[in-house]
Order: C-alpha cells, then structure tokens, then sequence
C-alpha cells in the first residue's frame, strides 16, 4: 500500500494566462471587460447629474466637454463596447432563465437571445425618438 | 488494408510520476483509417508502438465517460473524436485540464467523486411508498424539467471546460451541480432542502460566474451552466425570504 502511494505524484499544471488558452475564454473576458466601460459610462451620467445639481452654468460645462472631440471619440468606441455587451449579455441570458415551454417544446436559446436584443433596440430607438 | 495507407502525427503529453519530473510532449506517427477515433488511435500507440503508455477507456461509444481528454486544447471524448478532422495537420492530445495529472492521459478524480456523493445524486422519495401504492406518476411536463439534465455521463469535460473550477476546486463545478439540479427538479424528489445547503452557498451555484464554456463542451447537451444559472434567481429569493420568514437553514 505505501509502496504504491509513493508511486503517486499527482502533478499539477499552473492556471497562468488560462483565458489565453482558448478563444472561448478570451471573448468572456473581453465580455467582462466591456462592463468596466458599462461602469465608467455610469459615471460620466453621474457627474452630469452632479453639475446639473450645481446649477446652469455647470452643467453648460459638462456638456461643453461632452462635444469635445476626444469626447466624441471615446462615445464612438463605448458604443461599439455597448453593442458587444449588449450582444454579450442576452447571448448569456437563455442559460440565466429556467427552462420556459411553448406548446410543449422547448424555446430555443436564439429565441430568447434574439428576442431581447430586439427589445433593447426597440427601447433605445423609443427613448432616442424622445430625446431628439 | 486502403490502398494507400494515411498516417498522423500524434503529440502526447506523458507523464510518469516514478521518473518524471514534469510532463513533455512525446510524438507518436500513426497509420488510420478514415472511421478511425482518437481513441482507436492511442490504443494503436499502445499495442504496436509504446506499452507504456497510459489513458482510461471502456465503452468506446461516448456513454461511459472515461475517455475525456484535452484533443488540440479542446476537452473531448477521444472515442467520438475523429483523426480525420485533424489530417493532414497533428494533432496534440493532454490529460484534460483542471485536474491533477495521475499519469499520461489519466487524471485524479478523487475530488468529482467525492462532489458527486455529496448531492445524493439519487431520488430521495417525498413520500415514502408501499409497494401496492404502485409507481410513481409523472407528466411530460414534468419529465421534461429534469430529462436533459439526466444525460450525464460524468465524463467532467465541463470541469476542463471551467476555469472558476481550475482556479479554485472548492467549486462544485458544472456536472455535479447540474445533477444537483436534476435531482431537485425531479417531481418525485424531496431531497432538494438537503442539497440545497450546498447549492446556495459560494462552492455551490454561487461559485459560477457563466463563463458557459461548459455548455459548449458537453457530449450530451446537458447545458449545465443553464441547470446552474436558472438556481441563481431562486437561491437569491430564498435568501431574502429567510428574513421574511426564518426557516433552517438552507432550506
Ligand atoms: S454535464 Fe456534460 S460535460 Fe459535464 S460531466 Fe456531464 S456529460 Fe460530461
Ligand atoms: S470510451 Fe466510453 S465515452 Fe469514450
């Protein structure tokens, strides 16, 4: 019996740079690396708010910084982000619901997936048809 | 014998824990024949060329589980993994990922075992039934809440296939909380407070940040990361209802 344990010498194999050992894994951390993008988007909003709370004057400013170019520029590369999160996150979303059954058949994953990318487009064009 | 006979180069990672110190890579070429698996391959390699080398298997039909292995960084079952798919090119087979290598292509799975004990991956009857009462009824409705989740043939592919796994085994993982949740949607089952201790907590549905490769992986379309993520929704609402009405815990 102890002869043979000795013989065992299970060998583990280092996690180092895991994500980089398959696209699969490289495409969830850019998943979750778009939500840092989500968070700071959050906080631009946030700050409006705050100088809005301050009065016109600030909040001309914040604006005024809005249409800067770099501004533009860095609202052109959150959008693409936004899109891929957006795709990201329903694509996820059919694992996260319990099994839903429609005439005694299964709802496909696509289903679900693309059902709600097109309710959130509808949402934002309803909301953009209010802004503008 | 085909008329012109095709060959491939294998790369095998080999370990032998009496005289190595880590594993290499070593390259078998090996004459196939177009039906041929990996599986078929390495026991080629085996019987004709290297006795020593080392890898489990048994059912060769994708049913029993044994012959999961990383094939060209993929965690596969080598019996339904075909060398044709890789010809020309070569193709490297790996112990699957995640998991301590016990020898070659043979891993220790101590650990699953010990998880898949820990579920009661069996129905523990809600009402305990005399045998003149008959069996136990079910709709198809109700079939079809655990059917899928019952196709596991615990080949751990999706353990391979989870890096929340590789990076800390105190995790569940993906085929023992799926049969967790395949015990506990079964109509007939009342176990489900008795798992559940488990399944709430952080080794539990917790532990599982839906990288979903799992899914992705599985033989049988088992979709673990769904049987995982559906119980986030009902362990979140159980937690907050405990402060509504104190129940025990885990319940
Ligand atoms: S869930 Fe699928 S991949 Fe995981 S052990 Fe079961 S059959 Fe294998
Ligand atoms: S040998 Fe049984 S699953 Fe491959």
């Amino acid at each position: 019996m102890s002869a043979q344990m000795d013989k065992r010498r299970p060998y583990v194999r280092s996690m180092n740079s895991w994500w980089k050992r398959d696209p699969f894994f490289v495409r969830y951390m850019v998943m979750e690396a778009t939500s840092v993008l989500v968070a700071l988007y959050a906080v631009i909003l946030l700050v409006g708010l705050l100088r809005l709370s301050q009065g016109e004057a600030a909040f001309n400013g914040w604006l005024g910084a809005l249409e800067s170019g770099p501004s533009i520029l860095l609202h052109v590369l959150i959008l693409v982000v936004f899109l891929y999160h957006l795709w990201s996150w329903f694509k996820v979303m059919p694992k996260t619901l319990p099994m839903i059954f429609v005439n005694g058949k299964k709802l496909p994953a696509d289903t679900i997936t693309y059902t709600g990318v097109l309710l959130a487009v509808v949402v934002n064009l309803i909301v953009l048809i209010i802004l503008v | 014998m085909a008329d012109t006979t095709k060959t491939i180069e294998i790369e095998v990672l080999r370990y032998r824990p009496e005289q190595d110190k880590e594993p290499f890579f070593q390259t078998y070429t090996v004459p196939f024949e177009d039906d041929w698996s990996v599986l078929q391959g390495l026991q080629y390699i085996k019987d004709d060329l290297d006795g020593t080398l080392s890898f489990r298997w048994s059912c060769r039909m994708a049913i029993c589980g044994s012959c999961g292995m990383m094939i060209d960084g993929k965690p596969r079952l080598a019996c339904r993994t075909f060398l044709r798919h890789y010809h020309p090119n070569k193709l490297r087979v790996g112990p699957l990922e995640h998991f301590p290598i016990e020898r070659d292509l043979v891993v220790v799975v101590e650990d699953f075992i010990r998880k898949l004990e820990s579920i009661k991956p069996y129905i523990i009857p809600k009402e305990p039934r005399k045998l003149e009462q008959g069996e136990y009824l079910q709709t198809p409705a109700q079939l079809e809440q655990f059917r899928q989740f019952s196709g596991c043939i615990n080949c751990m592919l999706c353990y391979a296939a989870c890096p929340q796994y590789g990076l800390d085994s105190k995790f569940t993982g993906p085929g023992v909380l799926a049969l967790m949740h395949r015990y506990n949607a079964d109509s007939r089952d009342g176990g489900r407070g008795e798992r559940m201790a488990l399944g709430h907590s952080e080794e539990g549905f917790w532990g599982c940040t839906a990288v979903t490769y799992c899914s992705e992986v599985c033989p049988k379309d088992v979709d673990p990361a769904n049987a995982i993520n559906q119980n986030k929704m009902g362990s979140a609402i159980d937690y907050f209802l405990r402060f509504v009405a104190p129940r025990g815990a885990g319940k």
